[in-house]
C-alpha cells in the first residue's frame, strides 16, 4: 500500500464579505496517496481553486474561517502557524497556477525566480542553486537551459512559461504538486505537452498530484480518482472509470453532455444545463443542483448526503434518485447525439 | 503570388470573398522608429463564405486567425489583397464609406468582460448602433432593444442594468444582442465561447445556432477549440502561421485530415473517455509555433512536421483541391488515394527548386518560387 500523503476531512471554508458569508467550500473530504493523481472538476465558482489554495495556506486572512482538518503526513495544516506554513509551502506542497503570464514576475529573469525559490527554502549558495535551476529547466523540457536560464518571462512562449512555473513548483522537491488549471490558457498542442510533462514528473519526483480543471477531456487522460464539485460541495466522487462510465449525478451527466465531442457523431443540438450556478452566499436549500436539475423531485428539497449508493465501493454521490432510474435515463443527457459510437 | 484557389463555389456569388489578403504589422525600433521587421500575421489568404453558411476558422494562438477576422470587418486595413463583400471590394474603404457597411457585418468578441463599456447601461449598449445609424425613433429603438434582448434569452427588464450585474454567459448574450441590433448579414465571432464554462458554452452554441436559422445569418466562427468548431461549422479552415493550410467540409476534416498539422491538432484534443484516450495514438508536436516575424522557409510547418523532407524546407506547398472542396497545402498529403494524387499532380511538385530563392523569408511578397506556381486546374472537383 502506497504512503498516504494527504487526508482532508470535512473541510469548510467561509469568507466574510460585505454582501454576506460566502460558503466557498462545504464539507470536502478526500485522501491522496503517493504516485496518484486526483482530479478536481467543476465550473467557475464551484470552490475547486479555493480548496487548492487552502491546502497551500493561501486563503488565510482575517475574513476567512476554516473548519475540518487538512492532514499532511498526519499534521493538520490548518493549525500550523503562518511561519511554519512557509516551510510546507514549496518543500512539501508545490503549486502551478493557471495563468503563466501573470504568475511570473516580468522584471526578473526566469533563473533568478527559480533560484529565489530554492534559496527561500534551503541554505545553499547561489552557484549551487543556479546549477540546480539549470537542471530543473532541463527536466521540464526547456531547450538550451544554460542560456535560457537568463531569459526574461516575455521571451518565453506560453507553454515554456508554464514549464518554468512547473520548475519553480518542483524546485524543492515537494511530495504533492497542486496544478490549478495548468493547461487552460494553452493551445491544445501545448496542453498535450504539459499533461505529458506533469505525468512524467510525477514519476520522476515520486510525488502525488492534485489536478484541477474544468476540462473533462484532460481529466480523462491524467486522473486516477475524480472529484466533481458544484457550488462548494463534492457532488460526486469516484475512480476515473466510475465517473465516465457510471456517472450517478445529473450534474456530471450535464457536464459530459455539454462538451462538443470529437469521438462521437455531431449532435443536432448540444445538451445544456439550464440556468447558472447559484450564488454561494444564498445557496438554494436542499440539493444545490435542484434548480437546474431536470430530474429533481420532492425529496430534493432535503440535501442528500455524499454516500456510496452503487455496487462499486469508493464511488460516492449526492443524489436521491434511484440508481436504476439514473442508469436508464442518463444516456439522454450524456450522449445527445444518440448511441455511443466506438471511434 | 502564391497559388491559392479563387474558391468560386458552384457559380453563385458568395456573401464574402477574400482574395490573397495579407496583413503585416511593422516592427519599429530606434529613435527614428525605422521599420526593422514585419510580423506576417496574415499571409496570402483566400476563401469565400456563402450566404447562410458557417465557416469555422481554427488555429493555435498567434496563427493570425483574429487578425484575419478583424481585417475582414475592416477594423484593420489589409496590407494587400481584396475583400469582396456582396460583390463590392471594400479593402480600401475609408471611415465614411465603411459606415453603411457596418450595418451588414458585425463582430462578437471573446471577452465579455472587456468588450462591454462598464459605465453604460445594457439598453444603451444595445441601442447605440441604432442611434449611430439613425434608425427609427427613440421609442422604436427602445422597443427593438426589448425584442433583441428577448431573442438572445435575456429579459427586456434588463434594459436599465449595468454589465457588472450580469454573469459571463449573460454578458456574452448582451454582446450578441449588440451585434444583432442592426440586423447584419455577416457576424464574425472571435472566440465567442472560450471564456465561458462548459455548461454556459453549450447554451451559447445552441443560441448562435437558433439565431442563424431565425435571422439567416452567416458566421465566420473563429475558435481554437476543435470540438466547438466542428459543432457549429459547415466548412472549416485551419490556419498556421498566417496561412490557411487546409480548408474542408466540416465532417471530412475530422475523418480525413490531409495536412499533417491538422492530424496533429486533432490528435491533441483530449477525449473525455478514458478507454478511448488510452487506445488513441497521440502525436505530440514538439516545440512551439515559430515567430511570424521570420517564418520558416518552404512549408511553414516543416520544423514540427514528422513527415517533413527536404522539399518541405525549400518549396512552399500550394493549396490544392483534393476533391469535394477539400483543399490542403502539403507535399506529403495524408489520407489521399493514388488516383487523387495523380489527378492533382502533387508528385510533380516534389522537385526541389533553388534554395537561394526561398532563403529570404522576409521578402514574402516577391519570394514566391516559380516552381510552386504552375498553372493548374483548381476546380477539378
Amino acid at each position: 500500500m502506497a504512503e498516504r500523503l494527504l487526508e482532508v476531512n470535512d473541510l469548510n471554508v467561509r469568507f466574510a464579505t460585505e454582501d454576506g458569508i460566502v460558503r466557498a467550500v462545504e464539507g470536502i473530504s478526500f485522501e491522496l496517496e503517493r504516485g496518484k493523481v486526483l482530479g478536481i472538476v467543476g465550473e467557475s465558482g464551484s470552490g475547486k481553486s479555493v480548496t487548492a489554495m487552502t491546502l497551500m495556506g493561501l486563503t488565510r486572512g482575517v475574513n476567512a474561517r476554516f473548519e475540518g482538518e487538512v492532514l499532511y503526513k498526519g499534521k493538520d495544516l490548518l493549525k500550523v502557524s503562518d511561519a511554519d506554513m512557509q516551510n510546507y509551502r514549496g518543500n512539501e506542497l508545490g503549486m502551478i497556477f493557471q495563468d503563466p503570464m501573470t504568475s511570473l514576475n516580468p522584471v526578473y529573469r526566469i533563473g533568478e525566480q527559480i533560484v529565489e525559490a530554492i534559496q527561500a527554502h534551503e541554505k545553499v549558495d547561489k552557484r549551487t542553486a543556479r546549477a540546480r535551476t539549470v537542471e530543473l529547466l532541463r527536466q521540464v523540457g526547456i531547450p538550451n537551459p544554460e542560456t535560457r536560464v537568463d531569459s526574461f518571462p516575455h521571451e518565453f512562449s506560453g507553454g515554456m512559461r508554464q514549464r518554468a512555473m512547473t520548475a519553480i513548483a518542483l524546485s524543492c522537491n515537494p511530495s504533492i504538486l497542486i496544478a490549478d488549471e495548468p493547461t487552460t490558457a494553452l493551445d491544445v498542442t501545448i496542453q498535450a505537452q504539459i499533461v505529458e510533462l506533469i505525468n512524467r514528473l510525477k514519476d520522476d519526483f515520486d510525488s502525488a498530484v492534485i489536478f484541477i480543471t474544468h476540462d473533462l477531456g484532460v481529466i480523462a487522460e491524467i486522473a486516477d480518482e475524480i472529484i466533481v464539485m458544484y457550488a462548494g460541495r463534492v457532488v460526486e466522487r469516484g475512480s476515473k472509470r466510475d465517473i465516465f462510465y457510471d456517472p450517478q449525478m445529473p450534474y456530471t451527466w450535464g457536464l459530459l453532455g455539454s462538451i462538443p465531442r470529437l469521438d462521437r457523431p455531431r449532435p443536432e443540438r448540444l445538451h445544456t444545463i439550464e440556468g447558472a450556478p447559484p450564488s454561494l452566499i444564498n445557496a438554494p436549500e436542499g440539493c444545490k443542483f435542484r434548480p437546474r436539475c431536470p430530474h429533481a423531485f420532492e425529496k430534493c428539497r432535503e440535501e442528500p448526503g455524499l454516500e456510496n449508493r452503487v455496487e462499486t465501493p469508493g464511488h460516492f454521490d449526492r443524489c436521491w434518485l434511484d440508481v436504476e432510474y439514473k442508469r436508464a435515463h442518463r444516456d439522454e443527457t450524456t450522449s445527445p447525439g444518440g448511441t455511443v459510437e466506438a471511434a | 503570388m502564391t497559388v491559392l484557389d479563387e474558391s468560386a463555389e458552384s457559380g453563385e456569388t458568395p456573401l464574402l470573398e477574400v482574395r490573397h489578403v495579407k496583413k503585416y504589422f511593422p516592427v519599429r525600433r530606434g529613435v527614428l522608429q525605422r521599420e526593422v521587421a514585419r510580423v506576417h500575421a496574415v499571409d496570402d489568404v483566400s476563401f469565400a463564405i456563402r450566404e447562410g453558411e458557417t465557416l469555422g476558422l481554427v488555429g493555435e494562438s498567434g496563427c493570425g486567425k483574429s487578425t484575419l477576422g478583424r481585417t475582414i470587418v475592416r477594423l484593420l486595413e489589409p496590407t494587400e489583397g481584396e475583400i469582396i463583400f456582396q460583390g463590392t471590394p471594400i479593402q480600401k474603404f475609408g471611415t465614411r464609406k465603411l459606415r453603411p457597411l457596418r450595418r451588414e457585418m458585425q463582430m462578437v468578441f471573446q471577452d465579455p468582460y472587456a468588450s462591454l463599456n462598464p459605465r453604460k447601461r445594457v439598453g444603451t449598449i444595445v441601442s447605440d448602433p441604432m442611434r449611430i445609424h439613425d434608425i427609427g425613433s427613440r421609442a422604436e429603438q427602445k422597443r427593438r432593444v426589448g425584442e433583441i434582448l428577448e431573442t438572445v434569452g435575456l429579459s427586456p427588464e434588463h434594459y436599465n442594468r449595468f454589465p457588472h450585474e450580469f454573469s459571463g454567459g449573460q454578458r456574452q448574450r448582451i454582446g450578441i444582442a449588440r451585434a444583432l441590433a442592426l440586423r447584419p448579414k455577416l457576424i464574425v465571432a472571435d472566440e465567442p465561447v472560450s471564456a465561458l464554462d462548459v455548461s454556459i458554452q453549450s447554451q451559447m452554441l445552441n443560441l448562435l445556432d437558433d439565431l442563424q436559422n431565425e435571422l439567416q445569418l452567416t458566421y465566420l466562427f473563429i475558435a481554437h477549440d476543435l470540438g466547438v468548431v466542428r459543432h457549429v461549422s459547415d466548412r472549416i479552415a485551419v490556419m498556421y502561421l498566417g496561412k490557411i493550410v487546409e480548408l474542408s467540409p466540416a465532417e471530412e476534416l475530422y475523418t480525413r485530415p490531409i495536412m499533417p498539422y491538422t492530424e496533429a491538432l486533432l490528435s491533441a484534443v483530449p477525449i473525455p473517455d478514458p478507454d478511448l484516450a488510452e487506445k488513441r495514438e497521440r502525436i505530440v508536436l514538439e516545440g512551439d509555433v515559430p515567430s511570424p516575424i521570420n517564418p520558416p522557409s518552404g512549408c511553414r510547418f516543416h520544423p514540427r512536421c514528422r513527415y517533413a523532407t527536404d522539399v518541405c524546407k525549400e518549396v512552399e506547398p500550394p493549396l490544392v483541391d483534393y476533391g469535394n472542396s477539400h483543399l490542403a497545402a502539403c507535399h506529403h498529403p495524408l489520407n489521399v488515394d493514388e488516383a487523387t494524387l495523380q489527378r492533382v499532380g502533387v508528385a510533380e511538385r516534389h522537385t526541389p527548386a533553388d534554395a537561394d530563392e526561398t532563403a529570404l523569408p522576409q521578402d514574402t511578397s516577391g519570394s514566391s518560387n516559380p516552381a510552386v506556381t504552375p498553372t493548374r486546374d483548381t476546380h477539378s472537383s
